[in-house]
């Protein structure tokens, strides 16, 4: 059986996903996940990750509400139905279309 | 710019000038405010501040504040006490203690970052004003906005302290309580602030709402007879503070107000929660998060949003980190009140406790100037320190059962 996992992109980084707010995906873990995004989408790549290749600094991810960093990281395997929150850990600042 | 400050990325520096916005879209790092300190430097001169009022605003030229802003909140500028028992059993004579337990209006410190930020939420035109909070910034945002005629909406973990719940309640703030900790809290609110137009302090205002700290570094040198101290110990939540006290002071030798001095900076935070005080120790390049576990509610960010900034200016400063078990803390309560007369919260229970711990270790040099940070009221963690005192029965209203009362009492006390 085919597993699938949903992310969603915040505001910020939509406009390096053609607006796309929620992404259906198959990896099974962090690094294919953002992999996955990378090839769907590579504009996106240098503001999800930092010249060292790692995940940013300010950006959290979480699995079904818990950060992933509790979960085991990169080595966490995703399962079936898995929804994946990608926050700016500094987030905040309304949509541009809020501000006239 | 019309204006002497705008918003800047702390990583790649692009500039953003001002708006509701804590973060780079290009990088997604913390923005901050920056000053043109130039044409700052006719203003802000130790004349101009000392005939201004007695409180945070008379520091305003190095705060984001709109033009022509009138405050009308007369918040800060509360005492620097020399801590000359305590320092007397911490074997140090050179002890102060910044005493933020009594800011006004709310009693801590909380009362200056949302000072800065109603002023940036009137700027942008939010009716609504907005936070997470582990309830010192609840009661701050809840009270001023009272005041200010904004409407309140206040996210909290659901099992924070009664008087810190109260203490938002009473003002007309409408609270929610979310089932989780402060960090599920703030995630939540992160999502809200994408949606709803409003003036979230810690959020989409957190620029601004974060230079309010500086004020307590101001008014540390300007007290001390505009000097610096030689070290700070200042409690860690988010770990904004201890950064912004450390850009106050660089500031102040950048402007020519003080002597320049390598002021070392000391964080303390609850073993508990101590995703910070361990990178520290560890030398860690990142934090770890952590979930927190502490009788230091008001400390409880497992996930701190400046932890690393406020771990590298730890390191930079050649300062250090150190965490304290809850018995500590609640021991660190005591030994503040009883031998200064403050009563603080658990956070200055932690930050007392800390500054004993660095001063056994070795950190701290107890002939040198230190500043110990107590940011928040006893008043309001009563239930964490209740069960170490117990009440004695009532007594009829009679002097010979008084004498009898106090005999025994004194028995008791020579048989200890």
């Amino acid at each position: 059986m085919e597993m699938k996992i949903t992310v969603e992109i915040p505001t910020a980084l939509r406009r390096f996903t053609d607006g796309v707010q929620t992404l259906e995906c198959n990896s099974s873990t962090l690094p294919d996940l953002l992999g996955e995004i990378e090839q769907r989408f590579p504009a996106i790549t240098k503001h999800l990750r930092d010249d060292s290749g790692e995940v940013r600094r300010f950006i959290n991810i979480y699995v079904n509400e818990e950060d992933i960093r509790f979960l085991g990281g990169n080595g966490y395997k995703f399962q079936d139905g898995d929804r994946v929150l990608v926050v700016p850990s500094i987030a905040g600042g309304a949509p541009e279309d809020a501000w006239g | 710019m019309a204006e002497h400050y705008q918003l800047k990325c702390r990583e790649c520096g692009k500039l953003w000038g001002n708006q509701p916005r804590s973060f780079c879209d290009e990088c997604l790092s913390p923005l901050e405010v920056v000053y043109d300190l130039d044409a700052i430097r006719p203003l802000f001169t130790r004349k101009n501040i000392e005939s201004g009022p007695t409180n945070l605003w008379r520091y305003s030229a190095l705060l984001p504040l709109p033009e022509d802003y009138k405050a009308t909140i007369p918040t800060g500028f509360t005492p620097l006490v020399q801590a000359r028992r305590l320092g007397k059993q911490l074997n140090t004579t050179n002890l102060y203690l910044k005493n933020d337990a009594v800011c006004f209006p709310t009693l801590s410190f909380k009362d200056r970052v949302v000072a800065t930020a109603l002023a940036a939420a009137r700027r942008f035109g939010f009716q609504v004003v907005s936070c997470s909070s582990t309830g010192n910034l609840a009661n701050a945002v809840a009270a001023q906005a009272a005041r200010e005629g904004f409407d309140a909406w206040i996210f909290i973990p659901s099992d924070l302290e009664a008087a810190k719940v109260v203490g938002t309640q009473v003002f007309g703030a409408k609270l929610v309580r979310i089932a989780g900790n402060y960090d599920q809290v703030n995630r939540l609110c992160s999502q809200i602030a994408e949606k709803y137009r409003w003036g979230f302090v810690n959020v989409n205002l957190r620029p601004y709402y974060a230079e309010g700290s500086k004020t307590v570094g101001y008014e540390i040198a300007e007290q001390l007879g505009w000097r610096l101290p030689d070290n700070i110990v200042c409690p860690m939540a988010g770990g904004s503070l201890i950064t912004k006290i450390r850009k106050s002071f660089n500031e102040l030798i950048a402007l020519g107000l003080v002597e320049e001095k390598k002021v070392k900076f000391f964080g303390a935070q609850a073993t508990g929660c101590s995703p910070i005080s361990d990178a520290v120790k560890r030398k860690l390049e990142r934090f770890e998060p952590q979930k927190p576990a502490t009788i230091a509610r008001s400390l409880a960010i497992g996930n701190p949003a400046d932890g690393f900034y406020a771990a590298r200016a730890i390191r930079d400063s050649g300062g250090w980190a150190e965490d304290v078990s809850d018995p500590e803390i609640v021991k660190g309560i005591q030994l503040l009140a009883e031998t200064e007369g403050i009563f603080t919260e658990t956070a200055g229970g932690v930050t007392t406790g800390v500054t004993k711990k660095l001063l056994e270790q070795g950190y701290i040099n107890p002939s040198e100037t230190t500043v110990a940070c107590i940011t928040g009221n006893g008043l309001k963690t009563i239930d964490a320190i209740q069960e170490e005192y117990t009440l004695t029965p009532a007594i009829e209203p009679r002097m010979t059962v008084f004498e009898s009362f106090i005999n025994d009492r004194m028995v008791a006390v020579a048989g200890n």
